[in-house]
């Protein structure tokens, strides 16, 4: 429980020299070359929204007990203390902006009752045998976390309090904690935590059973929003460690020409030229290129140098010929013709409630609309970067910018044929993630540079790597078909969602969403309507499918959310009145009765679909943004709520557009009803992040394909939102809870879907054109 | 032979004269402050003082540094509190943090020349510094909060 406290300056002032230490490693179990997420997957993909519950379904484990290696609690694990007083906190899960060291920090801090300027945060290495599951995503840290670091927090306070005890001879009883200090109230006496912490560290862990959580209301971080960055002094004097900021001795630097197509191939390559490339050391060649690619390279030619712009300027002078494979002829404007096709069409059937076709066949009025969501890029301000250095005593050290350590680790033993436990990866701050570096492929070419060269390697990948070789979004039709009564109601929806799976890169093209995908937001549809078809018909994959920040959640809450205001307006209707009876009354869905055996990994029965909470953001946002107020001309008010992640969600945004139809969002109001908040002030930044980045998704944002290769570089033909388009006003309502007890919703990923639809349905209002293909750009010009 | 000086410092480099100012400064002399973002000055993750000027050290050669002053994150206080730092701070502005070196570059430049930018100046000076997190209203925030504060911090390089 003692060793010295280290901020990431400290340790990347002592990387150069540090050697690796590979202890603790043999606790590590083997995962047979599958990694921690397929495994999370395949789970997961047994079950058929459509079928019934197996025995295995019923035996589930959910939240952090459903994870690989789920979760620990073990403060000797998690808490350090140093003899001045010092508390490190281990942190395993990856920092990429949502705050998640400065989170987990104040939670062990509040708990263990300790003073927060005496507080610093490490980042745990790779190994979740050891820290329980680290794979970042599915906003999900503090929804599975929280109590585990609460408990390891108050777990360790505790072993304090009988240490203290057991130095002054007196009941543990008579002992209390506060504010980094023991005090024995009777006899006066007090000793600071690092004077006790030795003492400590040689107790036992005690019982789970034995050990209080603290009472909210003696809260003095959790809950409140005061505390600042922990990074903060790191990240604005440039001292912060990234993955491209790793630097060891020897190093050498390398950059990838990968197949412009995804499988494709080398057909020839001819690097005399590259290697003549002053500070140019060698070329290697990658292998890869298979589909389904995984997690693993591409494939390609690497050139290795002494300087990245070496590096850079040998891959300029590479000569390669490709066989492009067969997805050569991708072309995303083709594409989204045969995914509309394949909407018209019957499909599979996810979820289907009541009597749809009799319904359409009775009804007087229909409706009918396609929506459309282009691939979409990550674009992580730090492009994929990692540094590994295999040696030749056989092991293999990495520092990386990854989400998913183990997964990177993983994949390094796979590919290096390295024991488990001579395979270390240490895990940087991320430059931005959004889903992008849950997939290590970066780390793996940059192990396979060292290996051939017998040097540590940092691998870059420039922003035109990024833009062309990722996993990109879905591409995405989605139909909607509704009957609707003489009030304008809906008496039977019917939702074909045709997208490419992110399945297809684990396996040979599944062509139908998974369960996770369809419920995001498909499947688990809350809307308050009798008879409901949900379809998903097939979608072949022709590049890398990822997660995006929200994923499915995109394409989904776009459609329904601007269909229902479609509806309202051809009922001649409020849309914010005709969303709320639609949504219905206030109530708890089981979603497994909607066909959701998914539900974010949660247990139904603790997290049903709560319409209640979901009418009541979208009410909050009305209420923010003066809903029903009058604007001048060329402005408008729209409105979307959302349920993902456990969370519920809702956006209401005000445009202006001029007479070429430049959409500009002058403020918008977004509600987030998470349950408890354990840290408020990054709530609200992961909220106004979220309203930039759907803004950028909703106006800017597209990757096209022509060939088989992406037709965008880089910033200039990629837009994302920058300051000058940002909203002047982004209004983040907080729902409040307060039970601490209760199930956690996600955070990082929530306030993304509904920015999209909120934004269309402005447009619409400001406009009257109806904005049905992302991104809007000049589709709202007058004709 | 290319001399200029880099934070207070002088320096000299003997290698390819067209290597950006950013591979200098991050690979030859370990100041890994300077992110880059786009290779393209695109993005303004790279952003540093040249010879007084915000300027984009991923499209700026070596050789045009020649006998100048080059000011980087590192250096542009000697204890992080210029205004600007100190603001961004203060607002908890930084999500994942890797753009905000350049930001503060940006607006430190900008405060330099326009001491209270108005929402308007902010938007021109800064819309070549992206952040995808999208900090865009406190980056706003922090440049006003650093305004009423510039004038009564001396001994900072800008």
């Amino acid at each position: 429980m003692i060793h010295d406290a280290k901020t990431m300056a400290e340790m990347a002032a002592q990387t150069p020299t540090a050697t690796p230490i590979l202890a603790n490693a043999s606790r590590r179990a083997v995962l047979g070359g599958l990694g921690a997420l397929v495994l999370a997957l395949s789970l997961r993909d047994t079950a058929r929204a459509d079928e019934g519950q197996t025995e295995e379904q019923k035996q589930q484990k959910f939240g952090a007990d459903g994870m690989p290696h789920g979760w620990r609690d073990d403060p000797k694990i998690f808490i350090a203390i140093a003899k001045d007083g010092t508390v490190t906190v281990t942190n395993h899960r990856s920092e990429m902006g949502q705050g998640v060291r400065t989170s987990v920090a104040l939670v062990v801090a509040d708990e263990l009752e300790a003073d927060w300027s005496k507080v610093r945060v490490t980042q745990a290495y790779g190994d979740e045998e050891r820290f329980g599951n680290q794979d970042t995503d599915g906003s999900r840290s503090l929804r599975h976390f929280f109590q585990h670091f609460r408990h390891a927090g108050a777990a360790a306070r505790l072993m304090l309090v009988q240490a203290a005890a057991k130095q002054w001879g007196v009941p543990a009883s008579e002992v209390r904690s506060e504010n980094h200090q023991l005090v024995h109230a009777k006899s006066g006496r007090k000793l600071g935590y690092g004077d006790v912490a030795a003492a400590a560290a040689e107790l036992p862990v005690p019982e789970r059973d034995s050990v209080k959580l603290k009472d909210p209301k003696a809260f003095r971080y959790i809950g409140t929003g005061k505390i600042g960055l922990i990074d903060n002094h790191d990240i604005t004097t440039g001292k912060a460690v990234y993955g491209l900021d790793v630097k060891l001795d020897g190093m050498l630097y390398a950059v990838v020409a990968r197949p412009p197509v995804y499988g494709g191939k080398i057909k020839s390559v001819d690097d005399a030229e590259a290697l003549k490339v002053p500070g140019v050391v060698k070329t290697v060649r990658i292998e890869g290129g298979e589909i389904p690619s995984e997690f693993m390279p591409l494939g390609g030619v690497a050139v290795v140098a002494r300087n990245t712009w070496a590096a850079m300027k040998g891959r300029e002078a590479l000569k390669i010929t490709w066989d492009d494979g067969p997805n050569a002829s991708y072309d995303t404007d083709a594409f989204r013709t045969e995914l509309e096709k394949a909407a018209r069409q019957p499909g599979k059937v996810v979820r289907n409630q009541g009597d749809v076709d009799g319904a359409f066949a009775k009804a007087k009025k229909k409706f009918e609309a396609e929506y459309f969501v282009p691939h979409l890029a990550q674009a992580p301000m730090e492009p994929p970067a990692a540094v590994v250095w295999v040696k030749t005593d056989g092991t293999c050290e990495a520092w990386a910018c990854t989400q998913g350590p183990q997964a990177a680790h993983d994949r390094l033993v796979k590919r290096l044929n390295l024991p488990a436990d001579k395979v270390r990866v240490n895990v940087t701050l991320l430059g931005g993630g959004f889903g992008r570096k849950s997939k290590p492929d970066y780390v793996v070419e940059a192990a396979l540079c060292s290996q051939a060269v017998g040097a540590p390697v940092k691998l870059a990948w420039t922003r035109e790597d990024d833009i062309h070789h990722g996993y990109y979004h879905t591409i995405s039709v989605e139909r909607i078909e509704a009957a609707v009564d003489e009030k304008g109601m809906p008496t039977a929806w019917l939702h074909r969602s045709t997208a490419p799976t992110i399945g297809s890169i684990f396996a040979p093209d599944p062509k139908h969403e998974l369960p996770f995908e369809l419920g995001m937001g498909l499947v688990n549809n809350p809307l308050n309507i009798k008879n409901m078809r949900l379809e998903n018909p097939a979608a072949p994959a022709h590049v890398r499918i990822g997660w995006f920040r929200s994923v499915s959640n995109i394409p989904h809450a776009f459609a329904i959310q601007s269909f229902v205001a479609e509806l309202a307006h051809a009922a001649g209707r409020d849309p914010k009145e005709y969303l709320l009876e639609l949504i219905g009354p206030g109530r708890k869905i089981d979603p497994t009765e909607i066909g959701d055996v998914w539900n974010y990994g949660e247990d139904p029965k603790r997290y049903p679909i709560d319409t209640g909470r979901l009418r009541r953001v979208i009410e909050t946002v009305a209420d923010g943004a003066k809903w029903g107020r009058k604007l001048e001309k060329g402005r408008g008010l729209g409105v979307a709520g959302h349920y993902s992640f456990v969370t519920y969600t809702a956006c209401a945004a005000e445009v202006e557009v001029d007479a070429k139809g430049q959409v500009k969002v002058n403020a918008v109001d977004i509600a987030v009803d998470c349950g408890a908040q354990v840290n408020p002030e990054r709530i609200r930044s992961q909220m106004e992040g979220a309203v930039v980045m759907g803004m950028g998704l909703a106006l800017t944002s597209e990757i096209t394909f022509k060939n088989g290769r992406a037709q965008q570089n880089n910033f200039d033909g990629y837009e994302i939102i920058r300051i000058d388009a940002a909203p002047k006003e982004i209004r983040v309502h907080l729902v409040p809870s307060g039970d601490y007890a209760g199930p956690l919703g996600g955070v990082g990923e929530p306030g993304v879907p509904p920015v999209a639809p909120a934004i269309a349905n402005a447009v619409f209002a400001a406009t009257g054109r109806r904005v049905r293909q992302l991104p809007i750009r000049g589709q709202a010009a007058s004709a | 032979m290319i001399k200029l000086t880099v934070n207070g410092a002088s320096r000299s480099f003997d290698g390819d004269p067209d290597m950006p100012l950013l591979w200098y400064l991050r690979d030859e002399l370990g100041l890994t402050g300077t992110k880059f973002g786009c290779g393209q000055a695109l993005c303004g993750a790279c952003t540093i003082h040249l010879g007084g000027t915000a300027a984009r050290a991923c499209v700026t050669p070596v050789s045009a540094a020649e006998g100048q002053d080059v000011v980087t994150i590192e250096g542009l206080s000697g204890d992080g509190n210029h205004p600007v730092q100190a603001a961004w701070r203060d607002l908890n502005v930084a999500q994942c943090g890797y753009c905000q070196c350049g930001q503060i570059m940006q607006a430190a430049a900008l405060l330099k020349d326009t001491p209270k930018p108005s929402d308007d100046q902010i938007d021109e000076a800064m819309s070549g510094n992206i952040c995808r997190c999208g900090t865009y209203p406190r980056i706003r925030a922090a440049i006003h909060q650093a305004a009423g504060q510039t004038s009564a911090t001396k001994g900072e390089r800008l």
